[in-house]
């Protein structure tokens, strides 16, 4: 800030605090009982009379003693424009002391399991670090997946071997760092209505789920030519592009007739967002292997 | 109303249509509280319908309470008391009947729109760019009845209630316009001139003082005339008002920081703020004393008179409220209790019990004597609301004190590993028997409001009349 407005602060907040001392300092001076008394002030509102008792002590102290404290801690604090305080305190050094303490705490909790594979950490012996890894899944990743990781509308579920990316370590690994944005395109426009509703039942009859055969029918040409690039020609779907695989039963966004239309009609975005910046690749690591124990048990 | 009960010299009309809005609007606004103090404890309760949900009804809550039925108790009391404490007449009828309807279309405003979800997202200061327009010309409006009788008064000062209905009304105005400032894009929607961190300082300059001159000034100016009316004591210093007025007013203006400790607001703005709140203890306390000592003298018609219970248990609720605001403030105890239940309990010791029941005795006392009846229609009845009041708030404020506290150490366990030993959701969990307690305090509440309208009607229906009321009011 710049000059003119730090002294603007220091002035304006110090004459509050000294004039409220100044009142009530010259108040109590000024007042002509020191006990409590009878007298008023001799005028009346409606039949209220004042009388003229002077401030309590107690109150008066207490007054004192706030000004004091709030004095020193001006002193010793920010407060005062741009005059820093005598303890040197910032909010953001106090941020980073605290996090200097946890990495001190706890980086050695999670070394200790920093270079075991996935596969390791399942083993009995490292239950402990598997917990650790349940602990920040359910701090972080819960959210959205749900604290027992079986997913929400939109949201896959990590518990039942079905994977959009892959299930081994290292791809689960890779998604948690880097994150994964996967896009399926709207196919409205393309297809008009009818077209939308043609491979919705064809998308269905994919998985055995009964739909209008006829329509069925007519969907599929369209669907080779437009959705296979993705989802491959036996719709069994390409992992590399996170594209499903629409002939089982597991539906990301639904597997009703309307659902299925609805993504087709609009497309659908999904984000899993990046961890590299918010988590250590130490705690990456735990997390992985915890996602990795739900579907390897 | 019969002209029989018309005051000779003194606008009453005015005084019993904001009285009688009074009870009303807080019956309702306090049955909003009840069902969304419900929805938490049963969320089913709304009904999947957009307008029932939560969110739409929690600022309906917090308006009609705070600026329906809290302002209509204002209104009522102030007009009453400038009158009979300047012995004049308000200087306009006409624009005091523009102040009733006036407030009267902004709240039915607010209760359209807040649940259509239109909104400005400013905590106690949703209402949009149109009905801030017209709060602002009633407001003014209001200033000029108010100022005006006072500046024609027949008394050679300023009673000291006065003066604090006068800081709540210039400062409520100041208030309002800076914090509103937006530009419109739409009829219904405006975005705050204000950017960022700036907004959110703003935003609580506002709030907090909307607490310390809208719930705190605008009260102690009722106290100030009620407190010593109903106990018929003078008041305890002339001296300690003098200070104490000061002293809040000046103090509270800087407190606002206080809501963003802890946040991107720059580190000398918390601190100022958080010094200045701890100060504000004993000019806070300057009212209670000021208040409880009045009635020293005059202990023993607490035994029978619920209407000076209410007055005086208000004032122990605003004793409690004010000491918990300061610590609150202080930064160690705000990394505790800072987004949780325990605000809301803070908020509710000074709203229930000491701006909800110090209007309460108010109005208890003013009805009578605006439709000259020589008292209420039931004593009795009275004192069973003084009762359910108290006891409402103690169970709301309990109950809200062991969430806050418990959520406060939950979210801030952890494990060995470093991580949080629970997750949000079993803080949430762990708080469900507190918003049930919460929820039965709000019954508790609401019950004691509706007795009290049913006491209103009948007392305004047959309640005797009482010659010697009148006779009293001529000499005034």
């Amino acid at each position: 800030m710049s000059a003119f407005w730090s002294a603007w602060v220091t002035v304006i907040t110090l004459a509050v605090i000294l004039g409220c001392t100044w009142l009530l300092l010259a108040t109590r001076k000024s007042q002509p009982h020191q006990e409590v008394t009878e007298e008023t002030l001799g005028h009346e509102f409606d039949g209220i009379a004042e009388y003229d008792n002077p401030l309590p002590k107690w109150w008066f102290q207490m007054f004192i003693g706030t000004v004091v404290f709030g004095l020193v801690y001006l002193v010793l604090y920010p407060g005062l424009g741009n005059f820093q305080g005598l303890l040197g305190w910032t909010s953001h050094n106090q941020w980073e002391e605290e996090i200097q303490h946890a990495e001190e705490v706890y980086k050695p909790v999670f070394a200790k399991y920093a270079s075991l594979p996935a596969e390791e950490l399942l083993k009995p012996e490292n239950a402990s670090g598997l917990k650790m890894g349940q602990r920040m899944f359910a701090n972080n990743c819960s959210v959205c997946h749900g604290s027992a990781a079986t997913g929400a509308h939109g949201f896959p579920n990590l518990t039942d071997n079905d994977w959009l990316y892959g299930g081994d370590p290292k791809t689960i690994k890779a998604t948690i760092t880097n994150g994964r944005v996967g896009g399926m395109p709207p196919w409205g426009a393309v297809l008009g209505e009818e077209g939308v509703r043609d491979v919705a039942n064809y998308v269905l009859s994919l998985s055995g789920t009964a739909s209008d055969a006829e329509a069925a029918e007519r969907g599929k040409g369209q669907f080779q030519a437009l959705c296979t690039a993705c989802h491959g020609a036996d719709a069994k779907g390409l992992p590399i592009l996170g594209a499903p695989n629409l002939t089982d039963n597991t539906w990301l966004y639904g597997g009703s007739f309307e659902n299925v239309a609805h993504t087709i009609r609009n497309g659908r975005a999904g984000v899993m967002p990046a961890h590299k910046d918010l988590l250590s690749d130490d705690k990456i690591n735990l997390i992985t292997a915890y996602v990795y124990s739900l579907s390897n048990k | 109303m019969s002209t029989a009960t018309e005051h000779p010299t003194y606008n009453y009309k005015v005084v019993r249509q904001f009285a009688i809005m009074t009870v009303i609007w807080g019956i309702v606004g306090m049955t909003v509280g009840v069902l969304i103090a419900a929805q938490l404890v049963w969320p089913a309760l709304n009904f999947d319908t957009a307008w029932l949900t939560y969110g739409r009804l929690r600022p309906l809550h917090t308006n009609a309470v705070i600026f329906a039925f809290g302002g209509c108790a204002l209104f009522a009391t102030s007009y009453y008391v400038v009158q009979r404490t300047s012995q004049r007449r308000l200087i306009s009828d006409g624009l005091a009947a523009f102040t009733f309807w006036g407030w009267q279309v902004v709240i039915l405003a607010a209760a359209i729109t807040l649940p259509l979800g239109l909104t400005s997202s400013k905590e106690y200061a949703e209402l949009e760019w149109p009905i801030d327009l017209l709060i602002t010309v009633v407001w003014v409006a209001y200033a000029i009845v108010f100022l005006g009788t006072v500046k024609m008064r027949k008394t050679s000062h300023i009673y000291v209630g006065n003066w604090f209905y006068m800081a709540f009304i210039i400062t409520v105005a100041v208030l309002h316009i800076v914090n509103s400032m937006a530009i419109p894009v739409t009829m219904w929607k405006s975005y705050s001139i204000y950017p960022g961190t700036v907004d959110a300082m703003v935003q609580w300059w506002y709030g907090h003082n909307a607490v310390g001159f809208f719930l705190t000034a605008g009260f102690l100016g009722m106290m100030y005339y009620f407190v010593p009316k109903q106990a018929e004591r003078p008041i305890y210093s002339y001296r300690l008002s003098i200070v104490h007025f000061w002293a809040l007013i000046a103090t509270y203006m800087w407190a606002g920081g206080h809501h963003l400790h802890y946040t991107a607001l720059p580190d000398w703005t918390q601190s100022v703020a958080m010094v200045m709140s701890l100060i504000l203890l004993a000019p806070s306390w300057g009212g209670m004393i000021n208040g409880m000592m009045t009635l020293s003298g005059a202990w023993h018609k607490l035994r029978t008179d619920p209407v000076l219970r209410f007055l005086v248990v208000s004032l122990s609720f605003y004793g409690m409220s004010t000491f918990e605001g300061p610590m609150m403030s202080i930064k160690t105890v705000n990394a505790l209790s800072h987004y949780t239940d325990w605000t809301i309990g803070h908020v509710h010791a000074g709203a229930l019990g000491w701006v909800a029941m110090i209007s309460i005795g108010a109005v208890y006392h003013m009805i009578p004597r605006l439709f000259g009846k020589a008292q209420m229609y039931s004593v009795g009845l009275i004192n069973t609301h003084f009762w359910l009041a108290t006891v409402g708030t103690v169970l709301y404020i309990c109950a809200m004190w062991v969430n806050g506290i418990l959520q406060g150490l939950m979210w801030r366990a952890v494990n060995e590993d470093g991580t949080l030993t629970y997750s949000f959701v079993e803080a949430l969990e762990a708080s469900h028997p507190g918003y049930f307690v919460r929820w039965l305090g709000g019954m508790f509440f609401l019950t004691g409001m509706v007795l009290m309208a049913f006491n209103t009607w009948q007392t305004v229906r047959k309640g005797s009349t009482a010659p010697e009321a009148k006779a009293s009011a001529q000499a005034a």
